[in-house]
């Protein structure tokens, strides 16, 4: 646990987030529009989500199975009876009036999310539920002085809004509970996890205590939209909070905005402003009823998941906690590591994929789908490696030349001749004659000046251009100057 | 030409597939019926053109000997139901100028069968109302008069319009929409058949919503019959309304004359309210006695949460009311009046939109729906509601079907009651209990009240159990022969 400094000690950060996760379907949540991303303006509207008179919502199947897929690999209670609430407000870009969304019973009920820490530790963190809801439309209100333009593109598009518990002390773990839910909805294919084109946003709960003390009065911190931001929220929003209480002041329950140019919040509307939304049951849609043997069906249908799939990392290849985290972060990172591991030296496998392929790419800023360099070509490489045709050295150069060419290791090696020297005779060709150029230097050694071999071994694999095995390099040249 | 606007549909059907006369001719006949009835206020939209379109193709199929169910019948649709390309009101100011890209489901339905549209007829402002007196478009007339009084009479509502161009032969069928009683009560009040069927049975898709657990489409016609073939032609599962049910429609029709004998009719004690009149008791009465003569079993039942069902629906009809009216804001249809602020455009093109019922409706329903009030009053309306759907099971685990008098009282006056909303609301008290279970239930005309106004008989059957309403209401047109028409048809 970390805890804050203030003026009067110190303070415990409590942090719960409501994420809302764009489901991943080509239709609407209530209608048959499509939902592809950066659409003109209005192009993806039915009367539906125009909230025409007259117009029914129906709801989306796909859409439920994705809410239960996603409740299942939260390992959570699926609620097999749901229903769905009007949450009823005014604003130009929710055209009915209201936000269909899930109140007092919702699709899924509680689970659990585990965080990787960096020092390869876990921690759990509480999900309290996961509902189905709407999307609103969106207000531009750059496009005239005076006017205010609607999208409803994203009108009806379906969302989960997945709420933790209050479990999270730090702005880090808040963004490790971000990385972790991402992961898995990635993994199961319910939601694209694309925060940039707003598929993630997260509303953001915060409050201070004293370590061990009551539960202190939250703000909640609306529609931050990256990993990042929510980070710089956090931290922001807890030392405004501290300060405001140890100014003799009180938080005010609260909606604050972030401003992600200042990295400040700044207070929206207070409780006394907060909407009555005054749910009610929505009248044209039956309560959602699932049959459990098709939620047995889509339990069994899940894939292997971040957690699972790290602990078998872990006993299967014998990695790292942390090697086995950042390679199972993704599912096609874990299946490319797999395919490098496989039938050989899983741990040089591990080093390769996560530094010097990651370091590339990112790098680069290249996806792993776009590398350049193929899961097979990594194991080429490392086969050279484990067969002592290159050095681990070398074998770096073969790998930006790789990483350049989209050539294969082999390939690469013979092209520039950067077969390791392994033959004892060219070797000693080398040495004799860095020892003859460097007369004085060798009766050093002889003389017990042991800290000069080093700089002998490098002389000779500079000759060599990298290409001697140094091991033998290092035996042959103890056997002339010491021997 | 007359004739042909005095017809019975089943007669009208019966004489265009023999080629008697064409469907032209009808169309013709009636749009010439609804010009002449323009004092009524019956329609806001009259559709001549279309109508005309609509029968020229018709005669085509019947040419071709591919004649459709409904081929050439001239039908008048409540202006609740969106038509495509055809101005949809709700009789409201809200929905100015509004023109819907799509055709609701049940009037596509009709269009399917072959019927032609003679026009949009006026109704309640988004069917809130029981005299046609809150329509942006001025009230509707009824077709009769209280003899020897000349005083324009309310046609009931909402669907009053629809009502009141039935009774004065304006077109052969009309739909109508029922939520606590809009069909049943004013086809009561025109001395007309007014069917509203069980939940589920009708889609509510492209009905301009007011209360979406209550509202039903259905039908009016002038006669049992009649209104067994529209129910057919308009009922059907629409997977584009998660509430309409996926059922098989019965040929209501064909079971129409199968009587009464045998069955068991419930008579429920608790509908004997205080102050009845008595020819509304009478009527009653005589309706018990034509179906005993007839051979059904009558059987007093109680179905004791009846006094709490008006109080009920006056909290769940205003509260999803208070939601369904919030799209009226002005942003992208109909009327907006312009403001220095969003919020400022809504309350001023809300309060120049909506009229004083409507109000009323959306300001009750918000209450009941805030925070602190929600369970003192939405809450609890639902459990009560489930008590009275609870009444009904039981009610008909010994019955077959429920007799009761549609409405307190025949038509009032244009005007009258209009400064008492409790006083109108009692109206549907005899109507609601039913919407509240989502039962069918069906009015017909069955005698007149001492000043010659027409009073109507109300059956409520087992949930998708519209045949044997039919069937009970044939036994009883049968009994009652009631041939009174209203003046203005005469």
């Amino acid at each position: 646990m970390s805890l804050i400094k203030g003026e009067t000690g110190e303070w415990e950060v409590v942090i719960g987030l409501e994420v809302h996760a764009q489901v991943s379907s080509n239709a609407k949540l209530f209608s048959g529009a499509a939902t592809a991303f950066g659409a003109e303006p209005n192009a993806q509207v039915s009367f539906v989500d125009a909230a025409m008179p007259g117009m029914l919502p129906v709801i989306n199947d796909y859409c439920v199975e994705q809410a239960v897929r996603t409740g299942l690999g939260l390992n959570a209670q699926i609620n097999l009876r749901s229903v769905f609430d009007r949450k009823n407000y005014f604003y130009a870009d929710l055209p009915a009036g209201y936000q269909i969304s899930q109140y007092q019973q919702p699709i899924v009920g509680t689970g659990t999310i585990v965080l990787d820490m960096p020092d390869g530790s876990t921690r759990e963190v509480g999900v309290t539920r996961l509902h189905l809801e709407m999307d609103a439309g969106k207000s531009l209100h750059d496009q005239d002085p005076r006017l205010t333009y609607v999208d409803l593109n994203r009108a009806g598009v379906a969302l989960m809004e997945i709420v933790s518990e209050p479990d999270m002390r730090t702005s880090e773990e808040a963004g490790l509970y971000l990385k972790k839910l991402r992961s898995i909805v990635r993994y199961l294919g319910t939601c694209d996890g694309n925060m940039d084109e707003g598929s993630m946003r997260a509303d953001v709960n915060v409050s201070v205590r004293k370590p061990g003390g009551e539960l202190g009065t939250r703000c909640e911190i609306k529609n931050v939209n990256s990993m990042r931001f929510v980070q710089q929220a956090i931290e922001y929003e807890a030392r405004r909070q501290i300060e405001v209480i140890e100014g003799g002041g009180a938080i005010n329950q609260e909606t604050r905005l972030f401003d992600s140019k200042q990295g400040t919040t700044r207070s929206m509307r207070s409780k006394e402003h907060a909407h009555d939304y005054r749910y009610f049951p929505d009248p044209d849609l039956l309560p959602l009823e699932l049959d459990p043997a098709w939620v047995d069906n889509i339990r069994a249908s899940l894939p292997e998941l971040p957690d699972p799939k790290k602990a078998r990392f872990m006993k299967e290849y014998g990695l790292s906690s942390y090697d086995a985290g950042v390679l199972v972060a993704e599912k096609d990172t874990g299946a490319y590591y797999e395919a490098v591991a496989k039938g050989r030296d899983a741990k040089l496998a591990s080093n390769w994929v996560t530094g010097e392929l990651f370091g590339r790419l990112n790098k680069a800023g290249t996806a792993l789908a776009d590398s350049p360099v193929s899961a097979a070509a990594v194991g080429e490489l490392v086969d050279l490696i484990a067969d002592n045709t290159i050095s681990g050295r070398i074998a770096k150069d073969v790998f930006d030349a790789m990483f350049e060419t989209g050539k294969g290791a082999r390939a690469i090696v013979e092209e520039k001749g950067l077969k390791q020297i392994t033959d004892t005779g060219a070797i000693e060709t080398a040495i004799d004659q860095v020892i003859a150029a460097n007369a004085d230097k060798a009766e050093q050694v002889k003389a017990g000046k042991d800290a000069l071999l080093g700089w002998f071994v490098g002389q000779v694999m500079k000759a060599t251009g990298g290409k001697a095995n140094p091991a033998k390099v290092n035996e042959l040249l103890r056997a002339k100057l010491k021997g | 030409m007359a004739a042909l606007t005095d017809l019975t549909l089943a007669a009208a059907r019966d004489g265009l597939k023999k080629k008697s006369f064409s469907a032209k001719e009808i169309a013709e006949a009636h749009i010439k019926a609804v010009e002449g009835a323009r004092a009524l206020n019956a329609f806001i939209t009259e559709t001549p053109d279309k109508a005309l379109a609509m029968a020229a193709q018709s005669d085509a199929r019947i040419a071709k000997g591919e004649a459709r169910p409904l081929d050439g019948i001239p039908l008048a649709i409540k202006d609740l139901f969106c038509t495509e390309g055809v101005l949809t009101t709700a009789a409201s100011h809200i929905l100015d100028g509004y023109k819907p890209q799509y055709e609701s489901t049940v009037t596509s339905n009709l269009w399917r069968d072959g019927a032609v549209m003679v026009g949009k007829t006026n109704l309640d402002e988004f069917a809130m109302g029981s005299s046609n007196m809150t329509s942006y478009y001025g009230p509707v007339e009824s077709p009769w008069r209280r003899q020897g009084d000349n005083r324009p009479l309310v046609p009931g509502g909402s669907s009053g319009g629809s009502a009141a161009a039935i009774a004065a032969r304006l077109a052969l069928g009309a739909t109508g929409t029922d939520t606590g009683g809009s069909i049943r009560q004013p086809a009561s009040f025109c001395g007309i058949v007014g069917l509203k069927p069980t939940y589920g049975r009708c889609s509510r898709w492209g009905i301009v919503a007011f209360a979406s657990s209550l509202d039903q489409a259905g039908p009016f016609a002038r006669d049992v019959r009649d209104t067994a073939i529209l129910m057919r032609a308009m009922a059907g599962h629409d997977p584009k309304d998660s509430t309409s049910v996926d059922m098989e429609v019965p040929d209501f029709e064909a079971t129409l004359d199968k009587g009464v004998k045998g069955l068991k009719i419930g008579i429920p004690k608790e509908y004997r309210v205080d102050g009845m009149p008595a020819e509304i008791e009478k009527l009653w009465n005589q309706g018990i006695e034509w179906l005993r003569a007839e051979g059904a079993e009558i059987r007093e039942i109680s179905l004791p949460h009846t006094k709490y069902a008006l109080a009920t629906y006056y909290i769940v009809a205003p509260a999803e009311a208070s939601s369904n009216l919030a799209r009226y804001d002005g942003v992208r249809f109909g009327l907006r009046v312009n403001g220095d602020s969003l919020d400022d455009m809504y309350e001023r093109t809300r309060a120049a939109g909506f009229g004083a019922e409507v109000r009323r409706r959306v300001m009750i329903g918000a209450y009941v729906l805030s925070a602190g009030y929600y369970d003192a009053y939405y809450l609890k309306a639902q459990k009560v509601r489930a008590l009275i759907a609870r009444d009904f099971e039981q009610a008909f685990g010994q019955v077959d079907a429920i007799l009761t008098p549609t409405a307190p009282s025949a038509a009032f006056a244009i005007g009258d009651k209009m400064d008492d909303p409790i006083a109108m609301y009692l109206n549907d008290v005899f109507t609601v209990p039913a919407s509240l279970a989502g039962l069918p239930a069906l009015s017909l005309p069955a005698g007149l009240s001492g000043d010659g106004l027409p009073l109507g008989l109300h059956l409520i059957g087992r949930a998708f159990d519209e045949a044997t309403v039919l069937r009970a209401a044939r036994t009883i047109e049968k009994a009652a022969n009631f041939t009174a028409r209203p003046g203005a048809a005469s």
